[in-house]
């Protein structure tokens, strides 16, 4: 990061995720910007406030987005690391572009492609276990939805990164109570959730998922080599900065119409307008 | 072909510190050389296949070079959607060893026969599909696993196989190898029906048929030389597998699309499970694949054209 890129916000740095995932669903039609809303700070927080410049390359720091439907906020913040362009983020969702729905491998700052659930804290396992066995101190973060815990591989891979002591593996769950056809506890017995991972062997916090500096004080990276891995339950709102979006599950998979959209940035950004 | 590997794995690990092996709490009595030596590099992954497969993406990530040892249903069938997303997607070298090719462990029943696995495999882009017929032909595959630009399936069987050949054949990726020459017809077989195939030839040459044998250890990529083989003579593909898409199909395809004869049989499992328990030899009996069966199915089609 630069020092000029230091020097913004985190407030500032998630405000333009959400400006950004409203504005290319919006164009584009694509679903899922209220799972991007929910999630944008928690990338935030991870991209800009965990993750070490200095630890990079193969063994270095890694963040998977594994709740891959929030791809569009993943972009922005691809974006404002500079790993991609502007003109990548205007081609978003179009035929031949490298951004697609959900992010393919591939993509800069994309270590694992992602978009079926359940995928990505597996593959979090093998890379904390390749760095770990390579004596590298690279941490390795996984963003996930709640829905995604319904999945069986998301426990097989808790069990494995428990008994491995994967003390530098971060699941942060976006926990928004939602999922694609309504509230997760409708569809399935999720809670308690914090009580299923730590039962799992992992060190739980719970947070609240849209206040930046508490999300940050517990997304830092381990310094122990070997250890419980960290699982984060993020209370989120989905659709969060969007007064008309926020716990209506109908943005899941609508997209806002010119006139909807222009309300929304108005609520993104009072006082712009 | 099992215990060929594990030495040669084992060997491999001394020299190159990148290779990782990975099993889903199998091996008893035939990996514990391989924990003793690298107990760092072994991994139980448990009863967890899904785990494991993406585990093994995130330690190919990390650049290294992977193995994976399992029954072949519960490396493949089981996890064919990790194998597509996590492996052949991000294009990651994993090797996966699938033991119990075909009916190998036939009295376990159905949960252990792998008839299907090759067609489902060799459907995914950037897959390789290699199936040898004995320990040398596994053994000269070795440098070719775990350093190309994607992941292989290695389809082995079990320990204790009847060698077919006598030294390291000169087998790859894309190249098979001739172990009986024919004039009449040619038999291309895969794994250990190389074996029944060269049974089979034997039972033709007494009724007056030349028959020959190939080993097509690479399935994919397809070598190239089998198309020369149909533009020959007949040709007649063999494999425990499923008639459909398996070694047989892939021919077929690239006969159609070479514009070459087809291959005049597709010898395998009929297009249904057993239903029944029984060994190898039972349930191959059952199939019609043995010496006799494949005989007599190439003889009639001489008769026909005779």
């Amino acid at each position: 990061m630069t020092a000029l890129e230091a020097m913004v916000s985190l407030e500032e740095r998630a405000r333009l995720v959400r400006r950004y995932a409203l504005e290319a669903t919006a164009r584009t039609r694509a679903s899922h910007v209220g799972s991007a809303l929910s999630a944008a700070d928690l990338l935030v927080a991870i991209y800009f406030a965990a993750m070490r410049d200095a630890v990079d390359g193969p063994l270095g720091d890694h963040c998977i987005l594994s709740k891959g439907h929030a791809a569009v906020a993943l972009y922005a913040v691809l974006r404002q690391r500079d790993l991609i362009s502007e003109g990548d983020l205007d081609h978003f969702y179009e035929n031949g572009s490298r951004l697609a729905g959900h992010p393919e491998p591939g993509v800069p700052g994309v270590v694992f492609g992602s978009g079926s659930l359940g995928h990505g804290l597996s593959v979090a396992n093998g890379l904390a276990l390749g760095k770990r066995l390579a004596g590298s101190e690279g941490h390795t973060w996984v963003v996930m939805s709640d829905g995604e815990c319904e999945e069986g591989s998301t426990w097989e891979a808790a069990m494995f990164a428990a008994r491995h002591e994967l003390a530098r593996v971060t699941a942060v769950i976006d926990r928004n109570g939602m999922q694609g056809m309504g509230d997760t506890d409708a569809v399935m017995a999720l809670e308690p959730l914090a009580e299923k991972w730590h039962a799992f062997g992992w060190r739980t916090v719970e947070v609240d998922g849209h206040d930046l500096a508490a999300i940050c004080a517990v997304v830092r990276p381990s310094a122990d080599v070997c250890g419980p891995p960290t699982a984060v339950i993020a209370r989120t709102v989905k659709g969060r900065g969007v007064s008309f979006m926020e716990g209506d599950n109908d943005w899941h998979y609508r997209s806002a119409n010119p006139g909807e959209l222009a309300r929304a940035l108005a609520d993104l950004e009072p006082g712009v307008a | 072909m099992r215990n060929a590997l594990i030495d040669e794995l084992t060997m491999l690990a001394e020299a190159d510190p990148r290779v990782v092996l990975i099993v889903n709490d199998v091996g008893f009595s035939v990996v514990e050389g391989f924990q003793a030596r690298h107990t760092d590099r072994f991994i139980n992954a448990g009863v967890a296949e899904a785990n494991m497969i993406g585990m093994a993406a995130g330690l190919a990530l990390t650049g290294h070079r992977v193995f994976v040892y399992a029954i072949a249903p519960f490396t493949t069938y089981r996890v064919i959607e990790q194998i597509r997303l996590d492996l052949c997607r991000s294009r990651l070298p994993v090797t996966l060893v699938g033991l119990g090719g075909g009916f190998t462990y036939g009295q376990l029943g159905t949960t252990h026969h792998a008839t299907e696995d090759i067609a489902m495999l060799r459907a995914l882009p950037n897959m390789q599909v290699l199936a040898p017929c004995d320990a040398f032909e596994a053994r000269s595959l070795m440098p070719h696993l775990g350093t190309g630009d994607g992941p292989v399936y290695l389809r082995l069987e079990k320990a204790g196989e009847i060698a077919v050949h006598a030294s390291k054949p000169d087998v790859a990726p894309g190249r098979g190898v001739r172990v009986r020459w024919g004039a009449d017809v040619t038999l291309v077989a895969c794994g250990t029906m190389v074996q029944v195939a060269l049974a089979a030839a034997e039972r033709l040459a007494s009724q007056g048929v030349d028959a020959g044998v190939i080993s097509a250890v690479s399935i994919k990529p397809l070598d190239s030389v089998l198309l020369d083989e149909l533009r020959a003579r007949p040709v007649v593909t063999v494999e425990e597998h499923s008639v459909i898409g398996g070694l047989g199909g892939a021919l077929a395809e690239a006969a159609a699309d070479a514009g070459a004869p087809a291959p005049r049989l597709r010898i395998g499992v009929p297009d249904r499970y057993a239903e029944v328990g029984g060994d190898q030899a039972y349930l191959r009996s059952l199939m019609g694949l043995t010496p006799e069966g494949i005989a007599e199915r190439v003889a009639s089609v001489f008769e026909r054209a005779a």
